[in-house]
């Protein structure tokens, strides 16, 4: 376990010590993100902000992440580097733990800085603890199932179109919790009335963080 | 730990019917080989013949899709990652991250081969492909054949004794075609295997022990290099291939 994790985190240190030189993922996605909001803002009518804020939040991240999430595979296919990886002695699994910690990471850092400048923008309150749970697991589903159409993906013509197209109907359920739940935290209510959100984002997570891991293996292979 | 099959541990690889198909496109159709630790096999064929595909499969980048396939002792299906510990790549694509610098994609590969004393390694394997000024430079900076000569450095850094070259020379001046030789030298000296894939004929029977050609997918003549010239070679690859020059 030591052994497989200390393998995840060296390709999850590779890729930051590539983003940190290229800026490549988080600069396009934080740009694309902040666009969305600020767009967003101007659209709507201040006292109709509240109805459709967690859905803009929404939006604006999932998209977002796309665009990172289609960027993960890309920096790989670049000489040929997954098949470098694909000879490492280790388990495919290592690889796909280590590209989704890496697109996690990237996601979350543009979330972290997103988010106040989404609450400046739309007023709302600036930290409430149940927010970052959502963002946590909603994120986390998202770089599971978006590691893998992105491998998937990375390998056909129209890549930019494919991982989106694979990517959104699977991911539906995780957005729509997430819109609901942040909804329900934009209204003030309990950690009891998210819950029900919470644990369906959770058992998606559970579901293809264990599926995406187990099918990675054949479709980099095949 | 995982240990190899004893009864195969004569044979540095051993290949049965093994077949790859691609959709209705067949790479591989029932390729037989066999190489002894310690030999230098060439394998020549033209464009589309299946050499990179046999490549891949041999190092557990690719399923076969039938057959069997032993490399180091190991079964290829059962345990790929035996294999890849054993086992060292160079191909026409170097397989180094153009952001990162030559120690730190040295450093990566190191960590992810468990290499005891990676930094002295590094050195040891960075001067020996004479790019040792270049260490902390970025590998987008780098000439292609330095980059080619990084790649070598790369492929040996975890001490591999089967060593698989896919068109090895494509891209590399004679300075990095010395270094690579010198390589494949001392490996040699150690008992090592390669498996060369080319189709330059003067460069792979000068470089090889046992030469082979691979035409339509099948191991269609296989012969040691005693017996063997360079133009009786060329006929025989021509009349094999149905190439002309």
């Amino acid at each position: 376990m030591k052994k497989f994790l200390g393998k995840v985190l060296t390709i999850l240190w590779k890729d930051i010590l590539s983003e940190l030189r290229t800026r490549d993922i988080v600069v396009s996605v934080l740009v694309f993100a902040l666009l969305v909001i600020v767009i967003f803002n101007f659209a709507f009518e201040p006292e109709r902000v509240g109805l459709v804020a967690a859905g803009i939040l929404w939006v604006a991240l999932t998209f977002a992440g796309v665009l990172g999430l289609s960027r993960s595979f890309v920096l790989e296919k670049d000489k040929d580097c997954l098949e470098g990886l694909m000879l490492c002695p280790v388990d495919r699994e290592v690889i796909y733990f280590g590209k989704m910690l890496g697109s996690l990471t990237f996601i979350l850092v543009v979330a972290v800085i997103v988010l106040p400048i989404f609450f400046i923008l739309f007023n709302l309150p600036i930290f409430r603890p149940e927010l970052v749970l959502i963002v946590v697991l909603a994120t986390i589903g998202f770089a599971s199932v978006g590691t893998l159409f992105s491998a998937l993906a990375v390998n056909t013509k129209a890549r930019e179109i494919m991982l989106p197209i694979l990517f959104f109907p699977i991911v539906a359920p995780v957005i729509i919790a997430a819109v609901k739940a942040t909804g329900l935290v934009f209204a003030g209510e309990s950690w009891s009335s998210l819950s029900s959100w919470l644990q369906i984002m959770a058992a998606f997570d559970i579901i293809f963080l264990v599926v995406s891991s187990l099918v990675f293996e054949f479709i980099v292979e095949e | 730990m995982e240990t190899p099959d004893s009864a195969s541990q004569a044979w540095a690889i051993e290949v049965q019917g093994l077949t790859k198909s691609f959709g209705n496109h067949l790479a591989l159709k029932g390729v037989e080989l066999r190489v002894r630790e310690g030999e230098f096999l060439t394998i020549f064929g033209p464009n589309g013949s299946g050499k990179t595909t046999l490549i891949k499969v041999l190092a557990t980048i690719m399923k076969p899709s039938s057959g069997n396939v032993r490399v180091a002792g190991f079964d290829l299906r059962d345990s790929p990652v035996p294999i890849r510990r054993k086992i060292g790549v160079v191909s026409h694509q170097t397989f180094l991250y153009d952001d990162l610098t030559a120690f730190e994609n040295l450093k990566f590969y190191g960590r992810m081969y468990d290499v005891p004393n990676l930094e002295a390694r590094i050195h040891e394997v960075i001067t020996k492909v004479g790019l040792a000024s270049r260490l902390h430079h970025q590998v987008r900076t780098l000439s292609r054949g330095m980059q080619q000569r990084l790649s070598i450095a790369r492929a040996v850094l975890h001490r591999p004794s089967i060593m698989l070259l896919d068109e090895p020379e494509t891209g590399l001046d004679q300075y990095a075609t010395a270094r690579l030789r010198e390589v494949l030298d001392t490996l040699s000296a150690e008992n090592g295997t390669v498996i060369m894939t080319t189709h330059r004929l003067e460069y792979g029977l000068e470089m090889g022990d046992q030469v082979a050609i691979l035409a339509g997918g099948r191991i269609a003549y296989q012969e040691s290099k005693q017996s063997l010239d360079v133009d009786s070679l060329r006929q025989t690859y021509y009349r094999l291939t149905g190439t002309t020059r």
